[in-house]
């Protein structure tokens, strides 16, 4: 035990823990301290250094997995094999302020958990309800391709009611945002060979070029009997509630309470 | 021999895996393919040698009511560490063998070995007893890898090379080959065969069994 002592005198700590016998609780407190430290270090350190690596692999999972949701799309398999489009981005939208919300993952969120979360929705006040849906997620997921490093499409997720079932589909529009490059539903109940033709992609097609807004800014997309001019599509006949409620629902996701601000924001170039 | 003992010894004679019975988990879960048992293979590797090593080095100085958890704190690390790059350099593979690659902390083999031989040797020694573990470790799962790979699947490393059914040749890959249970037969095949060389690796019975008659009560 004299040991310890002498070297105490020399004042270095370290050698003084180490120079105690192995049962000493001073040592065995000193050691384990040690160990824990230098393997903190190690491991925070791993962690830091390699993270950027790390998202960089989860962000093209991230693109892979959603450029493989959409491409199971019905239909959208079509827009992106025809439109050559070869970057896809998925990126959130809060429709409370009509600006991205970046610090939530598009693809994690889930919208319809979202419209039942009375923290991340709104109630619909029976006037502003025209599609039916009732409550409002506050976010969106909403997916950009670009072409040749140009914006290309926007595709916006609608959903909203038909005759029998709540319609959810993509709506994706051109650059100018003012013209339908396509309309798919990828989900619906209604009457098998009357409204259930919401998801014929002969009829969706019908709907690529239409125009949504006229100049004043007035939304005046729909789909009516004998379609004329720009802004109509004609209605799936024998299902006028299905082809009603399809109007209904794109013009409440392009109006005030859907994506109309935050488009109108995309177009003016305020957000980006 | 020009190498060591401590390096030849772990590859069969005192195999970790079909001798001492360890590390069985992962052998089982990682060996549908050729290319996850390497990886997973390599990753102990080098989680054996550097906690070999780390516990040698400061075995002088442990007292012996700590050790365990003192032991179990730098494997852990470093099989932090490890998983870490795996995440950063092959995320495919580290996708592949999710879990199991975290779960080398729990693998009898590392600290088995650390309190085994670490304890009591100096860091050189260590490191070639962590060496040639890890490689008595890949032995058994290259081989189990290789046999599930080529019969499940028809191919390895996913090279072709028994054109399956599926792709118009006359291999039908044998399922079962991909399940975990098939690992269990490989092994103790292996077990079988390695003792049938080796008879002074069948363990003694752990106890006689008495005659049939009056000894049915005991």
């Amino acid at each position: 035990m004299a040991e310890p002592e002498t070297k105490k005198s020399r004042g270095n700590p370290i050698a003084d823990l180490l120079a105690l016998p192995n049962d000493d609780p001073r040592k065995s407190l000193g050691v384990a301290f040690g160990v824990a430290l230098a393997c903190a270090i190690a491991v925070s350190t791993a962690a830091t250094l390699l993270r950027p690596v790390q998202q960089a692999n989860l962000e093209a999972e991230r693109q892979a997995q959603l450029a493989a949701m959409i491409e199971r799309l019905p239909g959208m398999a079509d827009i992106l094999a025809g439109a050559g489009a070869d970057s896809l981005q998925a990126r959130t939208v809060d429709l409370t302020t009509d600006t991205f919300a970046d610090d939530i993952s598009a693809l994690a969120l889930d919208q319809r958990a979202a419209a039942n979360d009375p923290e991340r929705s709104i109630a619909l006040a029976p006037e502003q309800d025209i599609a039916g849906i009732k409550r409002r997620s506050n976010f969106a997921p909403v997916y950009f391709l670009e072409k040749d490093g140009e914006p290309f499409l926007t595709i916006l997720p609608v959903h909203g009611a038909g005759y029998a079932s709540t319609l959810y589909g993509y709506l994706a529009l051109e650059a100018d945002l003012n013209t339908v490059a396509a309309l798919t539903f990828y989900e619906q109940g209604d009457t098998p060979g009357l409204g259930a033709r919401v998801a014929d992609p002969a009829w969706t097609a019908l709907w690529a070029g239409a125009q949504i807004a006229d100049e004043t800014g007035e939304i005046r997309i729909e789909s009516v009997r004998d379609a004329e001019g720009p802004y109509q599509v004609d209605a799936i006949s024998g299902a006028t509630r299905t082809s009603n409620g399809v109007t209904n629902l794109l013009r409440f996701w392009l109006g005030e309470d859907g994506f109309g601000p935050f488009l109108a924001n995309l177009r003016e170039g305020t957000i980006e | 021999m020009i190498f060591p003992r401590t390096l030849v010894d772990p590859l069969i004679h005192e195999n970790p895996v079909t001798l001492q019975i360890l590390g069985i988990c992962s052998a089982l879960a990682v060996t549908t393919s050729l290319s996850t048992a390497l990886v997973m293979s390599s990753a102990v590797i080098v989680v054996l040698m550097l906690s070999n090593a780390a516990v040698s080095l400061i075995r002088h100085h442990l007292a012996s009511s700590i050790r365990l958890i003192v032991q179990i704190t730098i494997i852990a690390s470093l099989v932090i560490v490890i998983d870490q790059f795996l995440q950063a350099y092959a995320f495919e593979m580290s996708k592949r063998l999710s879990v199991f690659v975290g779960l080398i902390v729990t693998n009898c083999i590392v600290l088995g070995r650390a309190e085994a031989f670490a304890m009591r040797n100096p860091v050189g020694p260590s490191l070639l007893d962590g060496l040639g573990n890890g490689l008595g470790y890949t032995l058994v799962l290259v081989t189990v890898g290789t046999i599930r790979e080529v019969l499940g699947a028809g191919s390895l490393l996913g090279y072709r090379v028994m054109p399956t059914v599926e792709s118009g040749g006359w291999f039908e890959p044998l399922n079962l080959m991909l399940l975990p249970p098939s690992a269990f037969f490989i092994i103790g095949l292996m077990i079988w065969a390695i003792r049938t060389w080796r008879r002074e690796q069948v363990e003694k019975p752990d106890f006689t069994v008495l005659p049939e008659a009056g000894g049915r009560d005991r």
